[in-house]
């Protein structure tokens, strides 16, 4: 009985964070907001839900019989290859998204774009042999 | 396994209208990389989507197509990313 109730928490909870991505992808005003709130509310959302189906199998190992450990063996790699997959993706659409010229909503200074430039355009070298001079000369 | 029949396509309804509001913004997006990240969303609640849905008809192989799918959405968010960047492949 309890274990019903358990399940049935991780789904709501699940279930809320998924509606909270969907309406944060619709409500940010900027792609770098917008990505926040697709990766990181999907990726908590989806642990709960699969993490309640991982529950379940063992509950019908426990109960009935050996095909509810496979279950949940394949949901837990599920979830792992869920898990190694969205930040990497996440950031790399970001970096993308920044070298592609699209800048956050209200923003004035925009101090990553020197050390994107200088590593792009190959310019790092000459930084550090002016850094030398710079050095020598004091 | 009945009883969990109902539950899990309350489930599956809620996480269609997820897709709906990120399709919404794939059609939408201003720019190009937001286009990308509502394709990246949709995917991640698609790979749950199947793995509820192999739960619900206690189907392993739902959950295998699960992971293959996630691998594959993986290297073409990468690829697509990259191509975004412009930069040499």
């Amino acid at each position: 009985m309890i274990f019903e109730i358990i399940i049935y928490i991780f789904l709501g909870i699940g279930v809320f964070f998924n509606v909270l991505a969907g309406v944060g992808l619709l409500r940010f005003p900027d792609v770098y907001t917008r990505l926040h709130a697709g990766t990181k509310c999907t990726t908590f959302g989806s642990i709960f839900i699969i993490g309640s189906v991982i529950l379940i199998g063992l509950k019908t190992w426990w109960e009935k019989d050996l095909n509810g450990s496979v279950l949940a063996i394949h949901s837990a790699f599920a979830l792992i290859a869920i898990l190694l997959t969205n930040p990497v993706g996440a950031h790399a659409i970001a970096r993308a998204a920044h070298r592609s010229g699209v800048m956050p909503a209200q923003a004035v200074v925009d101090e990553l774009q020197d050390k994107t430039t200088k590593k792009s355009t190959g310019k790092k070298p000459k930084a550090k042999t002016a850094l030398k001079e710079e050095g020598g000369e004091q | 396994m009945m009883e969990f029949f109902n539950e899990y396509l309350v489930v599956l309804i809620a996480l269609l209208v997820c897709v709906i509001m990120s399709i919404i913004r794939v059609i939408r997006g201003p720019t190009a990389p937001d286009r990308v990240v509502g394709v990246d969303t949709i995917n991640t609640i698609v790979i749950v989507g199947m793995v509820v849905f192999g739960a619900a008809y206690q189907e392993v192989i739902y959950i295998d197509v699960a992971i293959v799918y996630a691998l594959l959405s993986f290297i073409s968010t990468l690829f697509i990313a990259k191509y975004l960047e412009g930069g040499e492949f």
